[in-house]
């Protein structure tokens, strides 16, 4: 009954055997004990779960283990290279673009997809783009700022050209 | 690096490194060895009697170790706990068991709990227990439930009226009769759904060897959670250790003792094994507490240069099917005596009936009765103005308590505000957005025909829910004092143990700065503690926006303490007396010989080897305090909602956000404009987005979030913030509170601004939510008249 998937999260490859019917979101957080990413809601509208697989930002709550079989995928834990925080992270805490933090992760997975496909990000364009993340503390205000400076910071840095 | 940066100052948090790398640590991360899972099987009837509970199809189930009924747990755990009785009011306390026992009155009433190896497998074997009920006849309203014939939900309620409180100061029938103008007014302030991003639940691990009972629970309060379990488990205080540090929200709706905790923690200690229960978001739709949900008539008697003499309420809350652990002091105390705002109304009377009807139960939501009153008075202040034609903004003005009469005791004499100068937050907001020019501009769209409208809210609220004298004389069956334990380390770095339990407030920052201003001690080198009752020696937690002014202030007095001892010890390793020497910025120096100097650390080196103590000092660095305020605070601005309307649509788009907001002294500015901005979009949202639904069969039809609108980022545009700062008189930073003013001041400014929008096609009133389509249906209606 079980099946087996091979996953590349954050870099590492891993074997194991699941449930069809496991949730992309139960596997990273109970098999694999990587608990940063959350779950808010169980019909897909709060985005807390947002990770990256093969680059393109996906609910994990709504996506099965087995669907993920041989996918590249990136959490929260996997955002950070060598120590160092992505622009959005670090906009999140230059900001105070979260308060709780609970829906935090998955508004900053979504919030790095968001200006990978656009870098200039309009007011309003970052606020549609955060349609599918809910957040209950901040009022967005803040979040939209934090977004505002990755972005900044990303197209004034030196990897801005060129970089898709 | 965290800069090292005092009172005043927006440092960045201290809590964010781990909560933007997912190094958060919720209840849901938590993992045991050996750890079973919970589900607990929920009523679909909002009212029926349970026929028979067959379980013997999931007990066969792989996985599935245990399954326990109401019944089977009459004898394991008391029934979830009432713990705000109110004075002045004839209260009857249904029981409700944690598991429904022969009855359930709502839609998610829970009916029998099953544990399993996994949570699938719990899932799994809930849906396959066969529960077979016999309906009993529905009531949803509360104005239903009190009508004569209607279903009862216990036979111990007489027309399902749990409590009528009252509540009175002046001579109001002779306010009425000397008065120009009176008037009525219904006012319905809808029920709502909290939807803290966390859902609850609870890791219970209970050991046999030492009859400890451990839980993780995502809670506001883990000491009022200590005792009360203790209460209803029997399990001594001394064994149980309330773990609860991050938590993804809370809102009010993590105050009250949840069922589930309690079933996790009997059921662990039953099967000896840890025991994980987390609510899925649809169940939390059901099972954790709603807020708000009154019918408010309003009579209102005002003179005819906009003076408001008189006021009488008279309110329906609906508590839903039972009384949770704080919900009765919602409606009554917490209503009542914010009634009057910012006004110098000397003739009120208030009567609060709290009403049982099969739905969830309700309690605190983000202001608790507060944003009720100030809605209720707000609307008022527009309706008066309409009435006599007069501008908001002057009757509000004529209303005002004067800057000079504070203390201000309000007409019932039941609390007195603290400080305040109502005249100047108003002036600054007018400044802000150009009173002058927007009314020109209102004008100007009015003769294009369109619905443009300016909205005020000019509130007050009660915060740093305190002193406990209050508490007592209200009927709330704790203490409202906080505590704080400063420990200096031989090292010089130190902890700080505080009773509140913030849910993403930024105590971690601003307490540590308050240290900072006290001790001079680098802010990196404190750690602020809280969320675990075997560190913390005693606390009420955070709600009623009182971490900060009652919190925060045991914190500086416990830090006062220290400076006092470490100045004698400097002394005495100075050779000269206490009285000659000074602190500071965590040096203990010689007056006027700044290098005769002893540094934060050697003293705090010294206290504890304590080869060298002057006489009658004991050894250590360490000081607890207790504050017990003498007064609540009373935060208040002034907030201003420009919208205008879509006709086609029915969309109210607000244009521009003003608030000026006057909260006392501030530690940390990004982190109070942060709680300014959160709390404006939750009111806005009550206003035009949010509502509980339920059918006249007691479902839930808004239980998803598919179902029920929570604003998105694109739901509001960004909000123009000031201060003012009239300190708190009655602590030792002057403090006041910020984590509900943004919610209590938006629902009613952006209210009156729709319906000033509204006015010229002839509406005075409508009710929440002021949805598209309810607008919509008002222009539409008001254009076929």
């Amino acid at each position: 009954m079980k099946q087996q998937v091979t996953i590349t999260v954050n870099g590492t490859t891993h074997t194991s055997e699941v449930e069809p019917r496991l949730l992309l979101v139960h596997y990273l957080r109970d098999v694999l004990d990587l608990t940063g990413t959350h779950v808010g809601c169980d019909t897909s509208q709060c985005g807390a779960c947002t990770i990256h697989m093969n680059g393109d930002a996906v609910k994990s709550c709504t996506v099965l283990a087995v669907q993920a079989d041989g996918a590249e995928i990136t959490t929260i834990e996997g955002l950070a290279k060598d120590g160092e925080l992505h622009p959005i992270q670090e906009g999140f805490w230059e900001m105070h673009g979260l308060q709780c933090g609970f829906c935090t992760p998955g508004m900053i997975m979504t919030s790095v997809n968001l200006l990978k496909n656009n870098p200039h990000p309009t007011e309003a364009e970052i606020r549609h783009g955060l349609e599918g993340n809910l957040c209950r503390c901040t009022g967005y205000q803040n979040i939209v700022k934090a977004i505002q400076y990755a972005a900044d910071k990303m197209n004034a840095g030196p990897a801005a050209a060129g970089d898709d | 690096m965290v800069a090292s940066s005092p009172f005043g100052s927006s440092i960045k948090r201290r809590e964010d490194p781990r909560l933007i790398t997912g190094a958060g640590h919720y209840t849901d991360d938590v993992r045991l060895p050996g750890m079973l899972y919970m589900a607990i099987v929920r009523s679909p009837h909002a009212h029926a009697r349970i026929v028979n509970i067959d379980t013997s199809a999931a007990k066969a189930m792989p996985g599935v170790v245990a399954i326990y009924t109401g019944t089977d747990l009459v004898d394991m755990v008391a029934p979830v706990p009432c713990a705000w009785q109110p004075k002045n009011s004839d209260i009857k306390v249904p029981e409700y068991r944690p598991l429904a026992v022969d009855t359930v009155r709502y839609v998610g009433d829970g009916v029998a709990a099953v544990v399993a190896e996994n949570r699938y497998m719990a899932e799994d074997a809930a849906a396959a227990i066969d529960v077979q009920y016999d309906t009993l006849p529905v009531v949803v309203h509360q104005l239903d439930a009190m009508e004569a014939g209607a279903p009862q939900l216990y036979d111990s309620v007489p027309n399902n009226v749990a409590f009528h409180f009252h509540l009175e100061g002046g001579n109001v029938d002779e306010a009425f009769q000397s008065a120009d103008l009176t008037f009525k007014q219904r006012l319905v302030n809808q029920r709502l759904i909290p939807n803290a991003m966390e859902t609850r639940g609870a890791v219970a691990s209970y050991q046999r060897g030492s009859n400890e009972l451990t839980l993780w629970c995502t809670t506001q309060n883990p000491h009022i959670v200590r005792f009360l379990m203790s209460l209803c488990t029997n399990i001594p205080e001394t064994q149980i250790r309330v773990l609860s540090q991050d938590i993804g929200g809370g809102f009010g709706s993590k105050i009250a003792m949840q069922a589930g905790e309690m079933i996790a923690s009997v059921v662990s200690k039953d099967l000896l094994r840890p025991i994980k229960w987390i609510e899925d978001r649809s169940e939390n739709y059901v099972s954790t507490t709603h807020g708000r949900d009154h019918v408010d008539d309003v009579e209102v008697a005002a003179m005819k240069d906009g003076r408001v003499v008189g006021l009488k309420v008279t309110a329906y809350a609906n508590m839903g099917a039972y009384l949770s652990t704080a919900g009765p002091g919602v409606p009554t105390w917490l209503f009542t005596v914010t009634q009057s705002g910012a006004y110098d109304i000397r003739n009120v009377a208030s009567d609060v009936y709290g009403v049982l009807t099969n739905t969830t139960a309700t309690d605190a939501y983000r202001g608790a009765g507060r944003p009720e009153a100030t809605y209720l008075i707000e609307r008022v202040m527009d309706l008066v103005a309409k009435k006599l034609n007069l501008d908001p903004t002057d009757v509000r003005r004529k209303n005002f308590i004067p800057s000079d009469a504070f203390p201000y005791s309000i007409a019932s004499g039941a609390i007195a505000y603290d400080s305040g100068d109502y005249d100047k937050t108003l002036d600054r907001a007018l400044e802000m957005i150009d009173y002058a020019a927007l009314r020109k501009e209102q004008e100007q769209a009015r003769a294009e025909g369109r619905l443009f409208g300016v909205g005020f809210s000019t509130y007050i609220e009660v915060c740093g829910l305190a002193p406990s004298a209050a508490a007592g004389a209200m009927g709330f069956g704790g203490g409202l004092y906080e505590s704080a334990v400063v420990r200096v380390h031989p090292t010089g770095k130190v902890t700080v143990l505080t009773g509140i339990n913030p849910q993403g407030q930024g105590e971690g920052t601003t307490f540590a700065q308050l240290l900072n201003g006290e001790l001079g001690v680098p802010v990196d080198d404190i750690e602020i503690v809280w969320g675990d009752t075997d560190r913390v020696p005693m606390g009420w937690g955070t709600y009623g926006s009182r971490s900060t002014a009652v919190g925060g202030s045991a914190l500086v007095f416990a830090a006062r303490n220290v400076r006092d001892k470490m100045m004698k010890i400097g002394a005495h390793l100075l050779e000269v007396s206490p009285e000659e020497v000074v602190f500071d910025q965590g040096n203990v120096h010689v007056k006027g010989a700044p290098d005769r100097v002893k540094s934060f650390g050697e003293i705090a080196l010294a206290a504890y080897t304590a080869w060298n103590m002057p006489e009658g000092v004991t050894p250590g660095l360490e000081e607890s305090y207790f504050f017990d305020p003498v007064s609540n605070t009373f935060p208040f601005g002034a907030h201003v909602c420009v919208v205008e309307i879509d006709k086609d649509s029915g969309k109210a788009d607000v244009r521009r956000y003003v608030a000026v907001d006057d909260v006392g002294n501030v530690i940390n500015p990004m982190i109070v404009d942060g709680q300014i901005h959160g709390g404006i979009a939750q009111g806005l949202a009550q206003a035009v987005l949010e509502t509980a639904v339920y059918d006249d069969n007691g479902q839930l039809l808004s239980g998803t979030m598919m179902d029920y609108a929570i604003p998105k980022a694109s739901s509001f545009p960004n909000y123009e913030l000031d201060r003012t700062v009239t300190p708190c008189p009655f602590n030792p930073m002057g403090l006041k509170g910020v984590g509900e003013a943004g919610t209590i001041a938006s629902t009613p400014a952006i209210m009156n601004a729709i319906v000033d929008a509204l006015s010229p096609l002839g509406v005075e009133h409508f009710d929440m939510p002021a949805s598209p389509q309810r607008i919509w249906q008002l222009v539409h209606e008001q254009k076929g008249n």
